[in-house]
């Protein structure tokens, strides 16, 4: 950068002007352009501005690290993980959102961090030593290297309509209470849109405008919250009706009967967040597979397929500022082409202790040289792999894992071998797995209990990673998927439908087969229609459902690792029943015609699915005449049991309503109930409380940054104290079972409640008091590490509170009627 | 799979207090002493310990229901056990008196017990009954919802109420201001209220209508169906806690007479020890 560019650039940055003096049509050229001033762009600019680059700090709102500005008010930020130092110009430790937020504006100004706000970066091109990109406003700014840190929030969705820069439009709402006797437009039909409706017509009056006729896209609870409001004249709603332009004061609408004018205070359009896949991909970077969680692929030196651009923080995968902060620092260094010792090393020779000493980047070559499905990584993905995960070098005949724990984490074999104990029955029957192989994938897939029994072999050296770090790798490097499918493909059908058949016999099946899934209440197959196919479930679970009488009638739940279908083909006849998907569901589709051939050619097998069949036919028969039964099924399967472990049922008619289970909860855990009772839905006296249903696949795991949420073995899924209060979980779990709390205050102990009436007695204590600390998610962890299991259930004094498993629903719901 | 605490372990709990129950008769049966049967022969000693400890282990479930962190036992185990050997009480202490019963304080204890011990077979008939009866009633909402839709329709009464006049205008408010669901313990378990104001709201709107028939009547008929609708939602309510209220009034009495019946059982056993 020349001296008069640099001047200009203080002057702009001193003056807060977005356009240069005089020449706007020389485009500013920098060596580093960061896009996005987060914890990661902000530690890369103020790291440049250290060593003295010429950089820019491109943000496009008007502050600093937006993510975290928009954090709720007096939010505790944390500074998790504790072992990872900080490496970065700017401090970082635990502390308020405003203490955070005031420390950085004060480096970042103390730095001399050349920063541009209102510049949103719309799209970039060039190459290494020569990208352009283009702001928003239509100004060009050159630089030799990008760095991306835009974080994974994404950009507010605008109304994009002519006039909508009126300073009274805005994409947000923190508090309704901030606005009086205005009248107030609020665009959107989602959660969002609703919750400030209502919440804003207290004070004001309020329009909500709906694109479309109904409000679908919202959750329950909403549903009738607006559609009472509307009911009552709380609020007025527009239904097909679409924002056309905003004059000062005035909203354009299209309505369905022509133009309407309608004079306004404010409008506040919810329509939810674009997210940067699309922006990012528009720049020429590849993402490995269409899943929405797949990330960028970078280099070890974060560097993405684009040369010099490169990508940190949260859009790389990296969630929490910590990492997102020593990045930045980073990848000024990698840029300026310094190779420094990633501040990860520490964790990592943590990691290989139990090697003795050795060279981390020795082990990690020797890891990737025996271990083919690991050889696709990058050196970063890999360090990441290795960190989440443990090195086991258990001795001879060591048990890694047993037949049906619940623990779902994978395995791969660096040295030595194991030897999987395939048969319940005989301990002698086993499969040996040498190095360079993997198992545990099952249980990853299925969510469900191991199937076998893994014994170590000599000398062997295991890999343990856990189910979150194995299923961010599966959607960022497709060869993984590819190979893990490949391999478990066969096991599975060995497993769940030929135990005992070679893998030879199984060529033919195993070639024909695909991997099919199907979203919740897809069909796999329908009644009446030719049988061509079997399902082998390898996650989720599907209803068989009858016609009968014109209605449908459900007659049994299978969940995964059985397979459905074999009935048409074994008596040659049309499918006698449809087959829904419950949840989420993947099966393996194995070929009609191979699947007799298989039978034809085993007569053991063939006998055990003949067996199967006659019991799965004498079922129908019991079910059919109890179409009631039927229901409670499919009840339950709406309350998500189809996709539960573990769930909570209460039998009204035994229930005294005596709360005696939240008490128990909430005096078994810090206070705190994570159970509410009478909520929830009841359906023949089968009440399903607000309780978590330990899912398969736990929903509330998929987005938690401080990886807090786990399955322990006995297949509880809990939060431990690593939670920095996010609140993702909370959105995430579709049963609303999550919440987020303080810690509860001490109470004095029970004889003196009972002898003195001290305190507020036993179960969570309701009464308003002062709060410290942070809030954090609380749920249940069915009382893991409490002897005898389950306190509600353990607490009701009259049976109504059972736990019940997705083997045992059939029992349940045969038994009761 | 779910089991009520009278079937509960294939009734492991009452095969334990039949055995208790035989033992004792048979013993009773067998015991000849050479007085008239009584509290003081070694058998009538044997009895009444056995009966106050039982007692005492029957108090303490009160203690053992709160502590949560408690052993691997479940409290329907407890609960099971509380009732079927609470019964047995009866044949155990009974024998033990060997049937002297006078006026005395010995017999205030015997009586204290025998109530509490009714007071109990009452809970378990209310256990047993009124939860499906409420499930019935309740139609799948929780009591707050039905308050909910009950202030719903409330605000709707009025709204058409400031249409129609001020007599009717004032029956609604007091419909509105003067809905009692609860109240005092009788009231709860009468499951009415004798004077609601939204039943005399709805007569006197009916007659309102029939008398005048000029005015509004659209907005008058659509105010006795919401009134006639909020009165059924109210009597959902009262039965409601009408039925929560039966589940436990009875621990009222049992509760408390159980601690009468350990001051009258202290004083019997120091009293015999005394005046033997
Ligand atoms: C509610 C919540 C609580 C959290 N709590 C914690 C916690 O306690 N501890 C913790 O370690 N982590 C926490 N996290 C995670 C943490 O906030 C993120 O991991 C972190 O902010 C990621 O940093 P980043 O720099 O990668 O991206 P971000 O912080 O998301 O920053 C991206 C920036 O880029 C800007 N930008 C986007 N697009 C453009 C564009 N086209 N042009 C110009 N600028 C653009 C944005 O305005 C924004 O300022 C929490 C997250 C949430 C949502
Ligand atoms: C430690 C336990 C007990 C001891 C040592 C004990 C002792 C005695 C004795 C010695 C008598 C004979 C007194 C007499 O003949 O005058 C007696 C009588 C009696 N006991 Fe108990 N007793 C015990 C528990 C109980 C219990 C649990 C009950 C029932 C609640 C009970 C109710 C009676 C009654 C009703 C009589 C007859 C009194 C009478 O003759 O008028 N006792 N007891
Ligand atoms: C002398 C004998 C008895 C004594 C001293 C006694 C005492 C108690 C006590 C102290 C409680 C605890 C109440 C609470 O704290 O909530 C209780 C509960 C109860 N008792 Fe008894 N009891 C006796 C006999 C019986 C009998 C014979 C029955 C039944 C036939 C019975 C049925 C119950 C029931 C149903 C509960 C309520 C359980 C609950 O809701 O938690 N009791 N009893
Ligand atoms: S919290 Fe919700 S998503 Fe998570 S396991 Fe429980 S029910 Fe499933
Ligand atoms: S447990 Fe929930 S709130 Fe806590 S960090 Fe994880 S996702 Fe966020």
């Amino acid at each position: 950068m020349s001296f008069r560019t640099l001047q200009k650039a203080k002057a702009c940055v001193a003056g807060g002007r977005d356009q240069w003096p005089g020449d706007e049509f020389v485009a500013e050229h920098f060596k580093i352009a960061i896009v996005g001033s987060g914890p990661a762009g902000m530690s890369a600019g103020g790291h440049a501005a250290e060593l003295g680059v010429s950089h820019v700090l491109l943000e496009q709102t008007t502050h600093l690290s937006d993510t975290i500005f928009k954090y709720q008010k007096g939010k505790f930020v944390m500074a998790t993980p504790d072992v990872l130092p900080l490496r970065s110009t700017m401090t970082f430790k635990a502390g308020t959102r405003e203490e955070i937020l005031g420390n950085w504006d004060r480096q970042t100004e103390g730095a001399k961090v050349n920063v541009r706000y209102k510049a949103e970066v719309a799209a970039i091109t060039g190459s290494k030593g020569a990208f352009e990109l283009k702001l928003k406003s239509g100004d060009i700014i050159t630089a030799e290297a990008v760095v991306m840190a835009i974080g994974l929030q994404g950009n507010l969705r605008k109304m994009g309509v002519p006039g909508e820069d009126w300073e009274r439009v805005q994409y947000q709402l923190n508090d309704p209470a901030e606005y009086s006797d205005e009248t107030i437009v609020v665009v959107g039909a989602g959660d969002a849109a609703i919750e400030n409706a209502v919440a804003l017509a207290r004070q004001n009056k309020v329009i909500i405008l709906n694109r479309g006729g109904e409000f679908a896209r919202a959750k329950q609870g909403n549903l009738a919250l607006i559609a009472s409001s509307i009911e009552k004249g709380v609020l007025d709603c527009m239904f097909n009706t679409s924002p056309k332009a905003v004059e000062p004061g005035v909203f354009v609408l299209k309505t369905p009967d022509g133009e309407a004018r309608v004079p306004v205070d404010r409008i506040i359009a919810r329509l939810g967040a674009v997210p940067p896949r699309a922006f990012v991909e528009s720049c020429g970077i590849v993402f490995p597979s269409s899943d929405p969680g797949a990330l960028p692929q970078v280099s070890g030196t974060y560097e993405s397929n684009v040369p010099g651009l490169y990508i940190i923080g949260a859009l790389g995968g990296y969630p929490l500022i910590k990492q997102a902060m020593n990045q930045g620092f980073e990848v000024v260094e990698f840029i300026l082409g310094n190779d420094i010792e990633p501040a990860d090393e520490p964790l990592l020779r943590k990691v290989f202790d139990k090697l003795g000493s050795v060279k981390v980047s020795d082990v990690l070559t020797t890891i990737q040289q025996n271990v083919p499905i690991l050889s696709g990584l990058t050196t970063l993905q890999l360090r990441e792999f290795m960190i989440d995960s443990i090195i086991h070098t258990p001795t001879a005949g060591g048990v890694v894992f047993e037949r049906n724990d619940f623990t779902d984490s994978f395995y791969s074999i660096v040295q030595g071998s194991v030897d999987i104990r395939v048969n319940a029955d005989d301990p002698k029957q086993i499969v040996r797995l040498q190095k360079g192989e993997f198992f545990g994938e099952m249980g990853l897939i299925s969510g469900r209990r191991r199937t076998a029994t893994v014994i170590a072999g000599q000398g062997c050296v295991l890999i343990e990673t856990p189910r979150r770090s194995m299923i961010k790798l599966i959607n960022s490097v497709a060869a993984v998927k590819r190979e893990m499918d490949r391999t478990a493909m066969v096991r599975q059908i060995q497993t769940y439908m030929a135990p005992g058949v070679p893998k030879a016999d199984l060529a033919g099946v195993v070639e024909g087969a695909t991997l099919e899934t199907f979203g919740p209440g897809a069909v796999l197959f329908e009644e009446g229609a030719p049988g061509d196919c079997v399902h082998l479930i390898r996650s989720g679970s599907v209803t068989i459902s009858r016609r009968i009488g014109g209605r449908d009638i459900v007659t049994a739940y299978v969940p995964a690792g059985n397979y459905v279908g074999e009935m048409a083909l074994v008596r040659d006849a049309p499918r006698s029943a449809t087959v829904r998907a419950a949840v989420e569901t993947e099966t393996l589709r194995l070929d009609g015609q191979a699947f007799k051939d298989l039978l034809a050619s085993n007569a053991g097998l063939r006998q055990a699915v003949e067996a199967k069949l006659e019991d799965r036919m004498a079922q129908n028969v019991v079910m059919e005449d109890k179409p009631e039964a039927g229901s409670l099924i499919q009840f339950l399967i709406d309350q998500g049991v189809g996709e539960a472990t573990d769930v909570l049922l209460i039998d009204e008619s035994l229930c005294v309503r005596c709360d005696n289970c939240e008490k128990a909860c909430a005096e078994t855990h810090g206070g705190i109930s994570r159970l509410d009772r009478e909520a929830g839905p009841t359906y023949a006296s089968i009440h399903v409380p607000t309780s978590c249903r330990h899912c398969e696949h736990p929903h509330c795991m998929q987005d938690c940054p401080a990886d807090a949420i786990h399955r322990s073995p006995n297949g509880e899924v809990f939060i431990d104290d690593k939670c920095i209060g996010c609140g993702n979980c909370e959105r995430n779990c579709p049963y609303h079972v999550i919440h987020m709390s303080y810690k509860a205050p001490k109470k004095p102990g029970l004889l003196q409640w009972l002898l003195f009436g001290t305190g507020p007695g036993p179960g969570e204590d309701k009464s308003e008091h002062e709060h410290h600390g942070a809030k954090t998610a609380v749920k249940c962890d069915m009382c893991k590490g409490i002897e005898g299991g389950a306190s509600c259930v353990r607490a009701c004094p009259t049976g109504a509170a059972i736990r019940v498993r997705p083997e045992e629903f059939f029992t349940l719901v045969s038994q009761r009627n | 799979m779910h089991q009520s605490i009278l079937v509960y372990r294939s009734y492991r709990y009452l095969k334990w207090a039949a055995l208790l129950t035989l033992a004792s008769v048979v013993a009773y049966a067998l015991h000849n002493p050479h007085f008239p049967p009584n509290g003081g022969t070694w058998l009538g000693y044997t009895l009444g310990t056995i009966g106050a400890l039982m007692i005492l282990w029957l108090m303490w479930f009160g203690v053992r229901k709160r502590r949560y962190n408690e052993g691997k036992v479940k409290l329907e185990d407890w609960l099971s056990a509380h009732v079927y050997l609470g019964i047995s009480l009866i044949i155990v202490a009974t024998l033990h008196t060997g049937f002297q019963f006078h006026w005395n304080l010995h017999t205030l204890a015997f009586g204290l017990m025998v109530v509490v011990i009714v007071s109990g077979m009452f809970g378990v008939f209310a256990y047993l009954r009124y939860p499906q009866l409420m499930t019935a009633n309740r139609r799948g909402q929780t009591l707050r919802q039905l308050m909910m839709t009950i202030a719903e329709v409330d605000t709707e009464c009025r709204e058409i109420a400031v249409k129609l006049g001020d007599t009717v205008n004032r029956l609604v408010l007091d419909s509105t201001e003067n809905t009692r669901i609860g109240g005092s313990i009788w009231r709860q378990l009468s499951g009415k209220d004798p004077d609601c104001a939204t039943e005399r709201a709805l007569s006197k709107v009916r007659t309102e209508v029939r008398a005048d028939a000029s005015a509004s009547v659209k907005d008058e008929s659509r105010l006795i169906v919401l009134l006639g609708r909020k009165s059924e939602l109210l009597k959902r309510a009262r039965r409601d806690v009408q039925l929560k209220a039966l589940m436990d009034i009875w621990l009222y009495a049992h509760v408390p007479l159980s601690f009468a019946l350990l001051a009258a059982l202290t004083a019997h056993v120091i009293s015999v020890f005394f005046y033997l």
